[in-house]
């Protein structure tokens, strides 16, 4: 066993005292219009990081409140140093920033509607461009382990991600969960087969109510709206291809991300942020790109994503650390694979072996490693939509 | 040589972990919870990361996995065959 009680990493303390592991000045649009110029200012000034996606107009209710959460959230991560916000509409670009500028860091928004791109993009280059000098001296400093919040969701499973590598995820939490981390899964759909296991590792009757709420709420919306029993789609085609059969299949492999020992200490709404230590269930789609944004707008500051099939997801605030215990995946997609775990069913390596190997590989790529989805470029930043646009 | 992994005593599938499992092979497995050995021989050509059957199963069986239902089988499954979407599906949905 890793004696991880001393184990720090070092990291980039922000304003509200939450520590990130990345150092990104954000050009953040708050609707599809608004991607062009901050596109145009990520071009301007190098090292910025626009995060452009197709949603933010006419939206309404619960789905635009999400929407907000996710931006603000987006901003407010402690990955992120400094936000810029554009948006169509001032009043918008302001209310974005507003809830980016309660996290304590710089924040500066422009509304597009009576200037034009032009102007708008003159003046936020501005802006990005002293911000990215003010961030580039800012230094890391060695942190606890406590100060540390890690997230997991995996994808393009196979049937080797269920005995190897989400177990290793498993392994892994179990390990940091003792030290204060703050931890999330999520998923929901996917857990079908297994929400009893669930529900028995809830800490508290009230928890284990919130979390078979939100799963029944989820197996209505899939009732409702199906038309066969979903193979193909859940599980994916992929998935199948590797080998999975059903979705109890894939939801007892998926599960064993949460390890054999923590407790889910409570249920998150979509781009909800935790309020203590511990194991969080997140309510959430189970498409990776969606979980991932979600986690990062929560304030997690790095993923474990197991996979099997090899998806090669990333994200832009997020760094995503990608293991596999699928040899063949490790060979052919070399790449996209940060920690290869396929020893493991060889019996070449144990689960304490492999988990510890991964706690490494995390502080590794918290202390300034690039991931390979970092290195690749892969920045997929998805929003999930919950209804129809007015 | 690990051709297959078993998650735990009582359940009814391996997972094969190689490449170019072969009909007629005999593989050697691995009950990873229990640490212990378990040998088949495959029926059919099976692709890494897909199922092979340890016991024979009759439409309606319920396929066990992790040491739970996984699924019901649809068409007669002998030890050592491919078991997969053509002969197990969903309980669910």
């Amino acid at each position: 066993m890793q004696n991880l009680s001393n184990s720090s990493f070092w990291g980039y303390k922000r304003e509200n005292g939450r520590v990130g592991v990345r150092n990104h000045v954000l050009i953040l649009p708050v609707d599809d219009l608004s991607n062009a110029a901050a596109q145009a200012v990520e071009n301007n000034v190098k090292g910025t990081l626009a995060i452009p996606h197709p949603y933010g107009r006419l939206q309404f209710g619960a789905d635009l409140e999400l929407h907000f959460r996710t931006l603000i959230g987006a901003g407010s991560n402690p990955n992120v140093a400094a936000v810029v916000v554009i948006c169509i509409e001032d009043t918008w670009a302001k209310k974005v920033a507003d809830g980016i500028r309660a996290s304590g860091k710089p924040v500066a928004h422009f509304g597009i509607e009576q200037h034009g791109d032009h102007d708008t993009v003159m003046r936020a280059s501005k802006a990005a461009r002293e911000y990215l000098q003010w961030a580039s001296e800012l230094r890391r400093e060695e942190r606890p382990l406590k100060d540390l919040w890690v997230s997991t969701k995996c994808g393009e499973s196979d049937t080797t991600s269920g005995c190897g590598a989400n177990p290793t995820v498993g392994n892994a939490f179990d390990k940091l969960y003792p030290h204060g981390v703050t931890l999330v899964f999520g998923e929901t759909t996917e857990i079908t087969g297994g929400e009893n296991i669930v529900a028995d590792r809830c800490a508290t009757p009230a928890v284990r109510e919130a979390w078979m709420r939100v799963f029944d709420r989820y197996q209505e919306v899939i009732n409702r709206h199906k038309t066969n029993d979903l193979s193909e789609s859940q599980p994916t085609k992929g998935n199948i291809a590797g080998g999975l059969t059903t979705i109890e299949e894939k939801a007892l492999g998926n599960i064993q991300k949460i390890g054999k020992k923590c407790t889910v200490i409570g249920v998150l709404d979509k781009a909800e942020t935790p309020t203590r230590p511990g194991l969080w269930f997140m309510d959430s789609s189970s498409a990776a790109a969606e979980m991932v944004t979600l986690c990062a707008a929560a304030g997690y500051v790095v993923h474990f994503f197991p996979t099997g099939q090899g998806n090669v997801i990333g994200n832009p605030i997020l760094p995503v650390i990608k293991l596999t215990a699928n040899p063949r995946t490790a060979r052919t997609m070399s790449e996209h694979i940060d920690y290869d775990c396929s020893g493991l069913l060889q019996r070449q390596k144990n689960l304490d072996q492999t988990g510890n190997e991964l706690i490494d590989v995390m502080l590794r790529t918290c202390n300034g490693r690039l991931t390979c989805a970092e290195a690749l470029g892969h920045r997929e930043f998805v929003l999930t939509r919950l209804y129809e646009s007015a | 040589m690990i051709h297959f992994v078993v998650h735990e005593e009582g359940d009814g599938v391996g997972v094969v972990v190689v490449e170019g499992v072969k009909s007629g092979q005999p593989l050697s497995g691995w009950i990873m919870e229990d640490d212990k050995d378990v040998a088949v021989t495959a029926k059919n050509d099976i692709p890494i990361g897909h199922k092979i059957a340890l016991k024979d199963y009759q439409p309606g069986d319920t396929v066990i996995k992790y040491g739970v239902d996984i699924g019901k089988v649809v068409k007669p499954i002998a030890k050592g065959e491919h078991l997969h979407v053509h002969n197990l599906k969903t309980k669910r949905w």
